[in-house]
This record gives C-alpha cells, sequence and structure tokens, in this order.
C-alpha cells in the first residue's frame, strides 16, 4: 500500500506573525519557515504505518512556490520515499488543493492519505475534508490514533468533550490530531540520504486545474491590541475586583 | 435566498454552541431553516424549532443518524442543496468535519470560523490563531460557513413553534460506520464552552499539582486548560492544550497560573474577556496581556484563591 502525504511550508509557530502595513498580508519575507506541525505529525504517522509492515511507500506532497522543495526534503529526511512538487506561485486556496491532489489520488491510488487537520497559517481545516469528498472516500479527520484492519481503517478521533471512533473503508482520508504521536527529528545521515530522494516537478496545469483564486482577500489587520491591566497584592484583593469591578464571579 | 443552519443536540439538548452560531444567520437577507437529525429527539425539535428567525425547521427522523458521520451528513444536505445558497453550522468538531466536504462537494470554497458578516458575500475570520484578522469575499455562488460560536450571542427563543418538515435520508453513502464514543466524563464544562478557565503552565510543576487547579475549578464551576509547555512536560494530557496548536478559548474569565505567556499560547486565549494572571516571575510576559496581575508564588495562593471563593 501507498500512504500520501501532503505537507505544507509555513511560518515557522515559534515566530511572531507581523501584519504587513499595507494590510495587504502577512510578512512572510525574510521569516523563518517550516513545515506545519499538523503535517509533520501526518509524516511521522505514515513513517510509522511503513515501519510496521502496513505500507510499502510513502509519497510527501507539496503545493507551492520553488521553496517547497525544502519541505519535501524534510518529510524525505524523515523517512518519505518520494516526492512530488507541484510549481505553483498563485495563492492557492483548500478547495484547489484538494482538486490537484485528488488528480494525484488517480494516478499514485494511494489506500491511504494522511494529511494535518490544518495549516498554522490559514487556520482553514479543510483540504482532507474536500480531498475526500471529491475523491468519494471516507475521512477520518482530527484523528488521535489509527489501526488498519485489514481492508478497512479504524481511527480514533478528537470530538469536543471526548473521543470517537469510526472505522472507514479504504482508501480512506485521515486528518491528524496534535496526539497521534510526537515526530521524529530527522537524523544527519537521513538528511544526507534524502537528498537523494527523487522529487517530480509537477505544474497545476500537468493536472488540468485551474487554481484561479474564488476568495479574495480584502484585508488584513492586526487584532486589537490588549492593555496590560493593574496587578494586585494579594488573593483578597484579586477577588474583590473580580466580584466587583469585572463582575466575572 | 435562503439560509441552511445545522443544528447540532445532545441528550435531548441543543448545542450551546449551535445556539450561538445561529445567530449569524440574523445578518443575512432571506429566510432561515435550520436542520436537525436523529430520532427519538422530540424535546430537542420542540426546543430548535422555537429560535427566533428561523421560518422552517427540517428534521431528519433517522436512526443513521444519532451518530453523525461526515459521509452522511454531506450526502444528506447535498439532496436539498439546490434550496439554499447559505450553508451555515458552528465551528464544532462536527461543523468542521462536515462542512467542508458538502463545500467540495458543491464546488465552491469554505470559509471557515468567521466571527462576523461585513456584506453578502464578504466575512472576517482569523488566521494564524488570532494573530491576524482578515475580510475576505467569495465569489461562489453559493457560501459554505462555519461560525466561531464565541463571536455571537446566544439565540432567543421565541414562544412558537416554527413549521416542522420531515424529510427522508436518500442515497447514503455506505462506506463509514460508526464505532463508539468515549466522552471525556467531568461534571466541569468543556474547555471551548466554558465561561471560566483556570489553566496551568510549567510553574505547576507536575501533574499531582494540577489538583490545586481543579479544587478552583470545582468552586468557579471552571474547566481546567494548560499550556503547551505543561503538556510536553507530561502533566496533563494533550486535550488539555489552550493554544495556537491546541484549542482557541475565549471564556469571560481565564486565570493563568504559571503559564509564562509564550505567544503560541497567547494565541489561544487573548480573546478572553477577562484574564488573571498568576506568576512569581513579574517579567512574564502573559502580564502584558493580564487585566489582573498578581505576582505570588502560586502554591502559596491557590489554596488561599480557594478559601476565599
Amino acid at each position: 500500500m501507498k500512504i500520501l502525504v501532503p505537507v505544507k511550508r509555513v511560518i515557522d509557530p515559534y515566530v511572531n506573525i507581523r501584519v504587513k502595513s499595507d494590510q495587504s498580508g502577512v510578512e512572510t519575507e525574510n521569516v523563518k519557515m517550516s513545515m506545519n506541525p499538523f503535517c509533520e505529525i501526518a509524516v511521522e504517522e505514515a513513517i510509522r504505518l511503513k515501519e510496521a509492515g502496513k505500507a510499502e511507500e510513502i509519497i510527501a506532497v507539496s503545493i507551492g512556490n520553488q521553496s517547497c522543495q525544502e519541505t519535501i526534503r524534510t518529510a524525505l529526511a524523515m523517512g518519505a520515499d518520494r516526492g512530488i512538487h507541484v510549481l505553483t506561485e498563485e495563492k492557492i486556496e483548500p478547495i484547489s488543493i484538494a482538486k490537484i491532489l485528488s488528480k494525484i489520488c488517480e494516478q499514485e491510488s494511494p489506500g491511504l492519505v494522511i494529511s494535518g487537520k490544518q495549516a498554522i497559517d490559514g487556520d482553514n481545516n479543510q483540504t482532507g475534508q474536500m480531498l475526500a469528498a471529491l475523491t468519494d472516500m471516507p475521512q477520518g479527520t482530527f484523528a488521535s490514533k489509527i489501526e488498519i484492519e485489514s481492508d478497512k481503517v479504524k481511527v480514533t478521533r478528537e470530538i469536543d468533550g471526548g473521543l470517537q471512533t469510526v472505522s472507514l473503508n479504504m482508501p480512506a482520508i485521515i486528518t491528524t490530531d496534535l496526539r497521534l504521536n510526537e515526530p521524529r527529528y530527522a537524523s544527519l545521515p537521513n538528511i544526507m540520504k534524502a537528498k537523494k530522494k527523487p522529487i517530480d516537478q509537477k505544474s497545476p496545469e500537468d493536472y488540468g486545474i485551474d487554481v484561479t483564486p474564488r476568495v479574495n482577500i480584502l484585508k488584513v489587520i492586526e487584532p486589537p491590541k490588549r492593555e496590560a491591566g493593574i496587578k494586585v497584592e494579594n488573593i483578597s484583593e484579586l477577588v474583590e475586583k473580580l466580584k466587583n469591578e469585572a463582575g466575572v464571579i | 435566498m435562503t439560509t441552511l443552519f445545522f443544528i447540532e443536540h445532545a441528550n435531548g439538548q441543543l448545542s450551546d454552541q449551535s445556539l450561538k452560531a445561529i445567530t449569524a444567520t440574523s445578518q443575512i437577507d432571506g429566510d432561515v431553516h435550520g436542520l436537525i437529525v436523529g430520532s427519538n429527539i422530540d424535546s430537542a425539535v420542540a426546543e430548535a424549532s422555537k429560535i427566533e428567525g428561523l421560518s422552517k425547521l427540517i428534521h431528519v427522523d433517522d436512526d443513521n443518524f444519532n451518530n453523525i458521520m461526515a459521509e452522511n451528513l454531506t450526502q444528506l444536505i447535498m439532496n436539498i442543496s439546490e434550496d439554499y445558497e447559505y450553508f451555515l453550522a458552528a465551528a464544532t468538531t462536527t461543523g468542521k468535519n462536515v462542512m467542508p466536504r458538502l463545500a467540495a462537494k458543491l464546488d465552491v470554497s469554505q470559509i471557515s470560523e468567521i466571527i462576523a458578516i461585513e456584506g453578502p458575500d464578504t466575512f472576517i475570520r482569523t488566521i494564524y490563531a488570532g494573530n491576524a484578522i482578515a475580510t475576505v469575499q467569495t465569489s461562489d455562488p453559493k457560501k459554505v460557513l462555519t461560525v466561531r460560536p464565541t463571536a455571537f450571542k446566544a439565540a432567543a427563543m421565541g414562544s412558537s413553534e416554527c413549521e416542522i418538515s420531515k424529510i427522508d435520508a436518500e442515497n447514503m453513502p455506505s462506506i463509514s460506520e460508526f464505532i463508539g464514543e468515549e466522552l471525556t466524563k467531568s461534571d466541569r464544562p468543556e474547555l471551548t464552552s466554558a465561561k471560566t478557565i483556570i489553566s496551568g503552565g510549567r510553574g505547576m510543576q507536575n501533574g499531582e499539582n494540577f489538583e490545586l487547579l481543579d479544587k478552583v475549578a470545582e468552586k468557579l464551576g471552571a474547566a481546567v486548560g494548560a499550556s503547551r509547555a505543561a503538556v510536553d512536560a507530561g502533566f496533563v494530557p494533550n486535550d488539555y492544550q489552550v493554544g495556537q496548536t491546541g484549542k482557541v478559548v475565549a471564556p469571560e474569565l481565564y486565570i493563568a497560573v504559571g503559564i509564562s505567556g509564550a505567544i503560541q499560547h497567547l494565541a489561544g486565549m487573548k480573546d478572553s474577556k477577562v484574564i488573571v494572571a498568576i506568576n512569581k516571575d513579574e517579567e512574564a510576559p502573559i502580564f502584558d496581556v493580564a487585566d489582573y496581575g498578581l505576582v505570588a508564588d502560586l502554591f502559596q495562593v491557590l489554596p488561599e484563591l480557594e478559601q476565599a471563593l
């Protein structure tokens, strides 16, 4: 079985976000970029399934500008086998990403697609579900546990208030939540080895997908700043303020 | 122009998250129809039919919907999608699971977790976990939206019921199956819907010490959360995590205890109405966003706080 893992390049989660002064978006020039943390979890899970003998090949896919090659290399260094880079300079939306991925699924016929539940830039949380719709595959979103049982996959999902378990016919799409695993760091020898692994370069046109945005970003602003309040001396003053000034207890 | 809003319920009660999110529909012109699914849910149906602003409630009385599978619910909505221009649900784990699948079936973009409606095709939402706010305009003919419940006030209940229509669930795909659910048993509210949250960070030193927070939470009827540092250190499970990669919350009162205030934590709680920080390091960044700061040893003041409540 093949596992397809889409990976996204995003601003590193530990970098302070700066909104551009012309309100056109967020500053991404000269900012440290990393693989989206939820995508790292997806790559890790695919590798663990391969290590457990449940999968033969892991294909990492990234869609975006030339730098996305680095993100694919990271996945290859962790243990993915080969990469597909769909090169585009366009600001690409989840529906278009899902369409390209559905074409890749047609060509590669993976048994599972494991993706992050959301990217920490757009916070959309859509691509996996959309890919499932376009391929008519079942979906196991927000996964904290994945168990393959012959031609089905049992997915434990993180839902509001607890856990839910579903059984999906394969092929299926799974999106990862935080508790699924702790991603490994790539070792130096594996980083060297990853340089020799193949990355296929494609374009959206190769898949016949029009990636023209449907959602226009009119402006991006900073959230209202919170002003620091006051310091209280002790618990009794705190409780008094919360009761009488803030009225929240 | 008609809007379809998916209403969630559990144990005979309407979801508080749905009741808040449905308020967003009042800013869209035209009729609003509710959709509620499941069998033996008479009390929830009766309650939902009284939500102010609804002109019709569609009830799918079917055992298949006692547990919601995205594959089935998407097909169900597709069966009636021609009648609607707007499709909304609360940004719960169910809403987030279903609405993007629906949008792709309709070949439109989906707009996630809106916090305001600016116009018929223009919406406001947060990106980068709330570190930036985007105004977006869609050119798609149909709009599929999830709504962040914390951004809206719960809908009022009218005195009379609206029209209730029953439809059947046809053409259900059988590609997925519900196995079971394990809901956290707690007398306390869930993090995402709690009015008060008390969270601990690395300063708690270990998992046992979270009991100090539990005791205060009990007095306040609060939920207990944690910073990523506390989760990474193994003090508490990951589902406690408030922050960019955990849960985004906006309670009336958020008490941060022994939390320094890393960006990634602030991103998950800075929309709280009132923030209290308790930390022994007076330079901690958490004090920059706190309405009330107390520089103190948490092990001394948490028992005092419990006593004082």
